[in-house]
């Protein structure tokens, strides 16, 4: 994904001149493209992530289109304060990207792991949370957020991950993508875990029970229309991210669904990481393992949900 | 089209302006019961001399791409800064008569473009700086070229974020960007030497990479010399570190720090204007 938004922001900087990337001392050669062809529109703002975060938003207040690009931590929840106030409260469009999210680096410790970044920016005003599920998602987000007048957070994985789409995707800001159709049961996948949700779907398969896959890449704002469909379909509505249960995609679904009149049948399952930091070292493979996200975990768990619910559904 | 540098005014008429704000925002603090009094009072000389002797500006094209931007970091003084734009004809002096009343645009701290003239949405301290690199990075960028002065507190220069954008500023030579520092060597609660070792702050900011100079705070001809002598060829940022008494201009005010919180009475207020030579009351002439 990594590469994907190296390459996405490089083209289009050659068409928008007011696009500016600020690095905090990060993507080592990833953004040498970008360098050789804009080197007064490229920044290594070195270890000091919070001047970084001002300074983008006075770029914006000037006119420019700045995106800030470091590992998601230290570019979201370190720097909150300055998202808030200098990106959100001036509602300037700053595009702050954070690379290696949810469990991504796992083996780098709980430091490095990113399981609350959506829970805090989606709560921000004025601010656009975008999930991109693989890299052709990732340059569709990209261009969408130029289109935009005001700030957006793009969370990224890091690099290889299996691509969701065959064809380059139909996506627009607060709509999400059906990545695969299903009857009895829904997958709500976020970013990084829409792979997963497709693989479980296809695990799912085998059992006799035909899944539905969604691309939520939009988390606020949340697709209502999208979800008030979902809720109609389908008995069981599933969730998956990697992210924390609290906050996170799921926690937006569930407030929403509470909120419905009338209250819709179908039950939510809220797949995501606990509320715990994981002290164990290990890739991220074995962290996603460990906190129940994986095809088979996650597919065992919507059967025994089924079950519980019923033959008849 | 591009704002030209001012013709500053005579001293005596900068010193008239200077009472003139000062004694507004006496007025200000009293009528919608506000603190940062002190606060507001120490940093009235250096707005004079910025807005009347040093930014170009046009009050009559406020968004024009090539002003000087000025961001007023220490947003708590906020009464100061309102006072100077609608002097400085940015808007209708009326207009602070409802400062900080239910459903005015002049809160507390500035929001951004809550009055023509406001550059920046300020109040949390230590964010001026960053969002005025991020400015001196964008005429750079894209021009139309101008400056970008920062008023920050002596206290605010407590916050990390002043020192990570000090390091950035001198790494990419942005000298178009000046720090002024209001050093009247009090914070909310006490002296801020005592509190974090700030002294010695000149030398903080030359060890950064910063053209550093000293003056008195309020010699307005010394203030409005160096002001409009930035970029001042050096290649470096520019740190004005202004020596200033907080409370400035009140007698009964000056150097107590009690006035951070404290709200003059009516017969505070009279005996303020008295002494900076003004009528009672502004207010009822509008000016």
């Amino acid at each position: 994904m990594r590469n994907a938004f190296a390459a996405a922001v490089t083209e289009l900087a050659a068409a928008d001149p007011r696009v500016v990337v600020l690095s905090g001392d990060i993507g080592n050669r990833l953004f040498d493209a970008f360098r050789e062809k804009f080197p007064d529109r490229f920044y290594n703002c070195g270890v000091a992530e919070a001047n970084m975060t001002g300074m983008a938003a006075g770029l914006a207040l000037c006119g420019l289109r700045p995106f800030t690009y470091t590992i998601t931590p230290f570019g979201t929840t370190r720097v909150l304060e300055q998202i808030r106030v200098d990106v959100c409260y001036h509602n300037v469009p700053v595009t702050i990207v954070g690379t290696g999210s949810g469990l991504s680096y796992a083996s780098l410790g709980p430091t490095h792991h990113s399981c609350e970044d959506v829970a805090f920016l989606r709560c921000l005003p004025n601010m656009t949370v975008l999930c991109p599920a693989d890299a052709a998602e990732v340059r569709a987000a990209v261009a969408a957020v130029l289109a935009i007048p005001g700030p957006a957070y793009i969370r990224l994985g890091k690099k290889g991950e299996p691509a969701v789409h065959k064809e380059k995707p139909c996506f627009e800001i607060g709509k999400g993508i059906i990545v695969r159709p299903g009857r009895d049961v829904c997958l709500l996948g976020l970013g990084t875990m829409v792979a997963t949700a497709a693989e479980t779907a296809a695990l799912l398969e085998g059992r006799g029970v035909s899944a539905q896959v969604v691309s939520m890449h939009t988390v606020k704002p949340l697709d209502e229309d999208l979800l008030r469909e979902c809720f109609g379909r389908f008995a069981l509505v599933a969730v998956v991210e990697e992210h924390g249960r609290i906050g996170g995609l799921g926690a937006a679904v569930a407030q929403w669904l509470v909120a419905q009149d009338p209250y819709p049948p179908a039950r939510l399952l809220s797949f995501g990481t606990p509320d715990a930091f994981l002290h164990e070292s290990g890739s991220q493979r074995y962290a996603r393992k460990c906190v129940g996200l994986t095809p088979d975990a996650i597919a065992a768990e919507v059967l025994r949900a089924r079950g519980r619910q019923g033959k008849s559904l | 089209m591009h704002p030209r540098s001012p013709e500053s005014p005579p001293l005596d008429e900068l010193t008239a302006l200077s009472r003139q704000i000062r004694g507004r925002v006496v007025e200000m603090s009293h009528a919608a019961r506000t603190p940062h009094l002190g606060s507001a009072l120490s940093c009235v000389d250096v707005l004079v001399a910025a807005y009347w002797g040093a930014l170009r500006i046009d009050p009559a094209h406020p968004l024009d791409p090539g002003r000087d931007r000025f961001v007023l970091s220490k947003g708590h003084a906020a009464t100061a800064l309102y006072a100077t734009l609608a002097y400085r004809g940015f808007f209708d002096p009326r207009l602070l008569e409802r400062f900080n009343c239910d459903g005015g645009p002049l809160a507390e701290h500035p929001s951004l473009q809550c009055v023509p003239g406001v550059e920046a949405a300020t109040g949390s301290l230590g964010h001026g700086l960053p969002l005025a690199l991020g400015m001196a990075l964008a005429q750079r960028i894209r021009g139309p070229k101008f400056r970008c002065f920062v008023l920050m507190s002596d206290g605010e220069c407590e916050e990390g974020t002043v020192w990570e954008a000090a390091l950035f500023a001198a790494a990419q030579r942005l000298d178009s960007v000046l720090a002024l520092v209001d050093y009247n060597k009090w914070q909310a609660t006490g002296r801020s030497n005592e509190i974090m070792a700030l002294r010695p702050l000149a030398e903080k900011w030359r060890a950064f990479g910063w053209s550093a100079h000293e003056l008195d705070g309020h010699d307005l001809g010394a203030l409005q010399s160096l002001l409009a002598a930035v970029p001042d060829g050096s290649g470096k940022p520019v740190a004005l570190i202004a020596h200033t008494v907080k409370g400035k201009g009140i007698s009964f005010m000056e150097d107590d720090n009690n006035w951070h919180y404290r709200i003059p009475t009516a017969d505070e207020v009279a005996a303020a204007r008295r002494e900076l030579g003004l009528a009672a009351c502004g207010f009822a002439q509008g000016r």
